[in-house]
């Protein structure tokens, strides 16, 4: 070691800024080479990995914030529907409150008709009876009448003819009697 | 400034160990790039994340943020070629054995000054036709009576020092950084060899201080190569557009 620097030394006759020139053609003819490869083969691999890198980074944020729209669309959508879900719901519900107070108002119309006719078939079935009570009553005081009459006179009125005609006139008069009455 | 050659062994001329690794580091190079771009999956694995990683660096943090605009991309190549060129054949002096940074010799870093002040020139000249030397040496708005003195001190700065510097400043860290390693090493050997057991402790001061340059060595290898090739792309934004400034 020493002594190799003794020797680089004292052969110093060349100064450390004179080149040589073998070393300077063996640089050049190195750095072209190298030039050349990475002109050539290097800087166009790394930039189209570079290019297609950015390529798909792209890509994938466009497909990203396509997802996102579709997303938000959806959730959108969704939200039109719970609500639509909703509004039917109450419309339903105010739909049946409603429908069941008209039934309600139905069965009480139906319950007061029905009552009424009841009271109106009762009405008409006691008028029928008492109108057959006034029929009945009619013959049975007429035949009663002449019964007496007969036994109080001592004189069968067993003409029969005879004694209706009489018994009609007498409620004939009755009759007018009462409604002179009345007026 | 020569190491005696690997072919023939031992003459002062011929296949050095510096030639053996400026191919050595092509090699290198071109094999991990390819290697990590051939996949190309979207997903990347751990080998084509260093290598997009690494081409990323060059091209976004160097040739995109100084260059610029849309035609940045044309330029990636010669300032990826460049700094990764230069940063393998750089890490060599921090590799043990090897131990050799391939632009301690000055005809290396040479070539690649002279290619990027070509480049940047040639780019100039067809970005803005033969007006830009004037462009280049005539700063706007400078009265006219200091222009006597700006113009010449513009065309040393820019035509004659720059290449200049461009070239010394990487050929002399690097021969610095190498000198201080092995100037250590031999410094301990030195040392070591003494009788006296004092004088052979003060070996292990030297040792620290060797490893503390040694780090030290390793990141100017890398800011090295990041200094030239960010410096190549200012150079060729300056030509680019070398009528706004």
């Amino acid at each position: 070691m020493n002594q190799l620097i003794i020797s680089a030394a004292t052969e110093g006759a060349t100064s450390p800024l004179m080149p040589n020139v073998w070393e300077m053609g063996v640089v050049l003819v190195g750095f072209a080479v190298l030039m050349y490869i990475v002109v050539k083969f290097i800087v166009p691999m790394f930039e189209k990995t570079f290019a297609e890198r950015a390529e798909a980074i792209e890509g994938g944020i466009a497909k990203a914030e396509k997802a996102q729209a579709e997303a938000s669309a959806a959730l959108e959508e969704y939200k039109q529907q719970l609500n639509d879900a909703r509004a039917e719901a109450n419309r339903i519900r105010e739909e049946a409150r409603a429908e069941g107070a008209q039934i309600l108002a139905d069965l009480k119309e139906k319950a007061a008709a029905e009552s009424a006719r009841i009271t109106a078939q009762a009405h008409v079935q006691i008028e029928s009876e008492r109108q057959a009570a006034v029929v009945s009553l009619r013959s049975e005081v007429g035949t009663l009448a002449t019964t007496l009459a007969g036994r109080i006179v001592g004189e069968a009125l067993t003409d029969d003819e005879r004694s209706a005609r009489v018994v009609d006139r007498f409620l004939a008069d009755l009759e007018n009697q009462n409604a002179g009455a009345a007026q | 400034m020569h190491l005696p050659a690997i072919l023939p062994w031992g003459a002062a001329d011929g296949f050095s160990k510096q030639m053996l690794l400026v191919i050595l580091s092509v090699v290198i190079i071109a094999t991990f790039f390819l290697l990590a771009a051939r996949k190309q999956q979207l997903v990347p694995g751990k080998l084509q994340f260093a290598g997009e990683m690494a081409y990323g660096f060059v091209r976004n943090s160097i040739a995109k943020d100084i260059i610029g605009g849309k035609d940045f991309m044309k330029y990636v190549p010669l300032l990826f070629s460049l700094f990764f060129f230069i940063l393998v054949n750089n890490i060599y002096g921090a590799i043990p054995v090897i131990q050799l940074p391939s632009f301690s010799h000055v005809g290396g870093a040479y070539v690649l000054a002279g290619i990027v002040y070509f480049t940047w020139i040639g780019i100039g000249i067809k970005k803005n036709g033969i007006k830009y030397f004037k462009l280049a040496t005539v700063p706007s708005g400078v009265p006219f009576y200091i222009l006597p003195i700006v113009v010449p001190i513009e065309i040393i700065s820019n035509f004659l020092v720059r290449p200049v510097t461009h070239s010394l400043r990487l050929f002399a860290t690097m021969l610095a950084g190498h000198l201080i390693v092995m100037l250590a090493g031999s410094g301990i050997e030195y040392l070591v060899m003494q009788e006296n057991l004092l004088l052979k402790g003060t070996s292990v001061l030297v040792l620290v201080g060797a490893i503390a340059m040694y780090m030290l060595e390793a990141l100017i290898m890398a800011l090295q190569a990041y200094v030239f090739t960010l410096l190549t792309a200012i150079y060729i934004e300056g030509a680019l557009h070398a009528d706004s400034h």
